[in-house]
Order: structure tokens, then sequence, then C-alpha cells
């Protein structure tokens, strides 16, 4: 058999990137592994422990106001044509174009007092930078379910509203959990929009920021290392639950 | 039972233009025509997936028109089948009986009794995609005729199989059609569906519904010469077959292989041989033929030959029809072999 030279080449070229991805994360961790009783010592601290929960509950509370907005959405998107779709779709997107410092900007500039330093603002951040990957994933979720099928259901009796729910929400379902967890790992992960609108009350991503400027490196470490892990692991096992039920 | 009056629907570069016909009850009517000719729109109309431009349809005497698919009760099959992938041909079948709000242990019996008459109690717990063309078909019936609908619209539902299960379903759809009494509207580009299955049969070109009739009819005498060159031009006879014989009420026809019933068989004019004698030949079936009609149609002359009643068109060339000295109302001689019949 002859070698597969370019196949080599790629995957060569392609080995550095992905290096690059895991080589920070294997370092930090390993670094702070040497540092056990710095992690141990930040694990009691109550200050981190809010900060990580705070964190969860907004990037989660977020998660399910995309899917409540942006599934509908998504459903019109693929099932409708109307004038100004392609404008619609635009504005979807245009989250994922503006710097994130802005979008705090914006929406202070817009909501000012009501939302500053609230859990509010938190979502309200998050919200904007993280929807469109629920509404987009959901939207080709539904493309992907042939429109026939919600006919044959309607000619069985099913009610429009009845075939959406038997028909196409579960079809698409391993699609829209795919992209509501894009949103979440998104949420979790914003700190620009979050900085300018609330610095309290705090999240994890913040409380990084705030020890590395007060305390330096080595005090931000071992949150960071906490923070990752984290949501690292959540967002492993939930792509490895949506991965299982598409294939069930 | 249900009657459509000068439908027309613009849609895309498909277009139905001024479409009236009848489906009268327990009738299995065809309607045959080319790909793109709009029969999918035209079953999706009388669906209620999409509304018509302009015109009426009727189901028993209300009008329908406007109302909503699940109001309709009527079944649609469309050409893919269209079975739910995400649940099992159990739930694909149940699905319209729990929408009725059935209790389980009714919907069970319901459910297996269907199995049961169209052969798939087996796949019942099987997810669809496992599951063969004619496999699916089948789900696909029985998930539309347990709800007992007032009519079947089916969509090219044969056309996806290959040549031996096309006809084992076609047969079985015969008795189906007979034991469970639906009405049904097929929409289809099978000549062969339409002659076998069809009580009546529509043809449909160019969005225009251009002749509707008894199958022999349409086939004997088709409106214009667009209608003829569509359904190639064939002999039909109807008869009721007996062994290796075809009884009709004037002639025996001999056939190639035994039949019992009420069956149709087909003769292309290509395979009739015309002679002013009676001939000795390996042909199985000779008769006198009064000749009725000479129509010219270039280099050859078709024919139109009566035998006891029945009509038969017959090519023959133009040197021929001087040489035999062939005119209206001459008494020939007309035979074809029994290989050369197509039993429908």
């Amino acid at each position: 058999m002859r070698h597969d030279y370019v196949t080599g080449f790629f995957a060569l070229i392609g080995t550095f990137m992905i290096v690059y991805i895991l080589l920070p994360l294997v370092v930090i961790v390993g670094k702070q592994l040497f540092d056990w009783e710095m992690l141990m010592r930040t694990l009691h601290d109550e200050l981190v422990l809010i900060a990580l929960r705070n964190s969860l509950l907004t990037s989660t509370a977020t998660m399910l106001i995309s899917l409540f907005f942006g599934v509908p959405l998504g459903y019109i998107l693929a099932r409708k044509d109307f004038k100004g779709k392609s404008f619609v779709q635009a504005v979807v997107d245009v989250p994922i174009v503006i710097p994130h410092s802005v979008v705090g900007i914006m929406l202070l500039v817009t909501f000012s007092n009501r939302i500053l330093d609230s859990y509010l603002g938190i979502i309200m951040a998050m919200l904007f930078v993280s929807a469109p990957f629920t509404i987009n994933a959901a939207r080709d979720g539904f493309l992907a379910v042939d429109e026939k099928l919600e006919h044959v259901a309607r000619t069985l009796g099913a009610s429009k509203l009845r075939a959406f729910f038997t028909i196409s929400l579960p079809m698409a379902m391993s699609s829209i959990l795919s992209g509501a967890i894009m949103t979440w790992a998104r949420a979790i992960s914003e700190v620009g929009a979050i900085l300018i609108i609330a610095y309290y009350p705090k999240t994890a991503q913040i409380l990084v920021m705030e020890y590395f400027n007060n305390y330096g490196l080595r005090a931000s470490r071992p949150i960071s290392v906490i923070l990752v892990l984290l949501s690292l692991s959540i967002f492993v096992i939930l792509r490895w639950l949506v991965g299982r039920s598409r294939n069930a | 039972m249900l009657r459509v009056e000068n439908i027309n629907k613009n849609w895309g570069e498909f277009k139905l233009q001024d479409i009236t016909f009848e489906v009268k009850n327990r009738e299995y009517l065809i309607i045959l025509g080319p790909s793109g000719a709009g029969k999918t729109l035209l079953l999706e109309l009388i669906a209620g997936i999409f509304i018509p431009d302009s015109g009426r349809i009727f189901m028993n005497g209300n009008d329908i028109t406007f109302l909503p698919p699940e109001k309709r009760k009527l079944a649609y099959i469309p050409q893919n089948y269209a079975l739910f992938p995400h649940m099992k041909v159990y739930d694909n079948i149940a699905y319209g009986l729990k929408l009725k709000k059935m209790p389980k242990n009714e919907i069970d019996k319901k459910v297996k009794e269907i199995g049961e008459i169209l052969g798939i109690s087996h796949l019942l717990p099987r997810k669809p995609r496992t599951l063969s063309g004619g496999e699916a078909q089948r789900v696909a019936i029985a998930r539309a005729l347990i709800l007992e609908p007032k009519l079947l619209l089916l969509d090219e539902p044969f056309a996806n199989l290959d040549i031996q299960t096309r006809s084992k379903l076609i047969q079985e759809m015969k008795h189906w059609h007979k034991e469970l009494n639906f009405t049904a509207l097929h929409v289809t580009h099978s000549f062969e569906e339409a002659v076998s299955l069809g009580d009546r049969v529509g043809v449909m070109l160019d969005g225009k519904l251009i002749q509707t009739g008894e199958v022999r009819e349409v086939f004997g005498r088709p409106k214009n010469e667009e209608v003829a060159r569509f359904l190639g031009f064939e002999n039909i006879v109807e008869g009721i077959g007996e062994g290796k014989v075809l009884k009709t009420n004037s002639i025996l026809i001999e056939l190639p292989v035994e039949v019992k019933g009420k069956v149709r068989i087909g003769i292309r004019p290509e395979d009739i041989i015309i002679s002013n004698e009676p001939i000795k030949s390996s042909a199985r079936n000779e008769f006198k033929a009064k000749v009725l009609a000479v129509e010219d149609l270039g280099s050859l002359v078709r024919l139109t030959l009566d035998i006891g009643g029945i009509e038969l068109r017959a090519f023959i060339t133009r040197s021929s029809l001087l040489e035999m000295e062939i005119n209206e109302e001459k008494e020939v001689y007309l035979s074809f072999k029994a290989t050369a019949i197509h039993i429908f």
C-alpha cells in the first residue's frame, strides 16, 4: 500500500493546534498540583465558593432563558420565509461581532442603574453574548426535520402545536441541547461585559481578575484551575449525555 | 365522497389549472401523470397542507377547502412514507390513536390487529431506519389506515421499491382495499399501478386533468394525442381469468400463465398481426375481426378492429394496407402470441 502523505502531513500540522490548546491547560493544572496547600486553602475560601456558585447559577439561568426565547425563533427561521428574514438572521449573529466590553457599555447605556451590579445584569450580559448559539443550533435542528413529517402528523389529527411538540421538537432536541451547552459554556466564560455591568455580585471569572490585579499570578492560579476543571467537566458530561441520547 | 371543483394553484414551478373531479365512495381512483405534472401538489391541497388560490374541495357534501388538515379525517401517505424516525414502528402506528386519547389497551389491540393484516407484526418494536422500503411502506399504510380515514391519499406509494416488492404490494393493496373498505386517491406515473388498481383513472399533464374515466375507456380512447403518447397506447381487455384462459363476454383469449378472477390484460398494437386468411403460426390467439377505422399516421397506419364487441388497435405499414386492400368494414384475421400479453 502506498503511504498517504497528504493525510499524514495535514495531521502533523493539525497536531500543533491541539498541542497549543492543551499545553496551557496541562501546565496550569500541573503546576497547581505542586502547590496543593494553596489549592486547599482556596477551596475553603468562602469568597471563592460564593463566586463559583454565582457563576454556575447565572450561566445556567442564561441557558434556560436562551432556550425559552431561542427555540421558537429558531423554528420560525427554519420554517418560514418572510420579508426581512436575512435581516433577522443578521441580527442574531450581531453579538458575535461586537467586542464584549462594548456589549457591557451598550447594555449599561440602555438599561442604566436597573441592571448595575445585580444578578439580572450578569445574566443579561451573558444572554447577549451567548444566545446566538442556541438560536442557530435550534434553527439547524429544525431545518434537518423534513416538513413532510409535520404534515403527516397533522393529517393524523395533530394540531400545529401538537405536531411541533411530538415531532419537530423531539427530533431537533439533540441539536438544540448541543447549542444550549455552547450557550452555557460561553456564558460561564464571559468576562468583558460582566466586568462593566456587574462587578458585584462576584462571579468566579471576575474574582480571577481581581486576585490577579491585587495579589498577582500565584494568587489567581488556584481559582483559575478550579473554574477550568469545573466548567470543563460539566461541559464534557453534558456533551456526552447529548451524544448518547442522539445515538439511542 | 370527495369532490374537487375548479381548483387553481400557483406554487413555484408547479401550477394546477382548473382541476375538477370526483372520487366515489369506496372507489380506488388513480391519477396518472408524469413527474412534474402537479400530482403531489394536488394531494397536498386535498390534505389541507396548502390552500388553493381558487376553487372548492368538498367531502361528503361539506366544504373543507379551508379546514386545517387535522379536521379533515383523511390520511396522507407522502412519497417517502414520512415515518417518524424517533419513534418505534409501534408508536408510529399508534400516533393518531394516542392523539385521540384512546385507552392504552384499546390502542394496543388495534395496533396488533392492523399489524396482523398488513403483515408487519414482527416489525413493531423496531425503529423505522432499520426497515426496508417495502416494510416502511406497509408501516406508513398501517399508520394511516388504523384511523379508519374516510379517504386515503397515496403519493407514488410504490415508486421507490424494487420490482418484486412492488408487484407484491400492488396485489396486496387490491386485497386490503377490498377487505378494509377504504376510499383511495392514488397518484402515480406508473401505467401498471393504474391498470392494476384503478377502478377509474385520471390523466394529468402539465397541471391539467385532461381525462378521467373507466380504465379501459381512458386507455382505449385517449382524448387527445398528448394523452395517447403518455399512455403509450395499449389495448386493454377486461375479463375473468380461468386457468390459462381469459373469458370476456364474447371471446376466449389464451394467456401465458394461469390467473384467477377479474383481470385486465394489455396487448401492444405492434404485437398484433393482421392477415386476410387464417394463418398457421405459433400465435395462440386468432380471431375474425372487422375493421372499424383506418387512420393515417404517415408511414404507419392505425387500424381499429372489432372482435365480438371488443375494440383493439393495431399498426400496419402503408404498403401492407394497400397490398391487403384493407378498408373500413372489411373482415380480416387478427392474431397475437400469448407471450405478447401483459397481465395486470
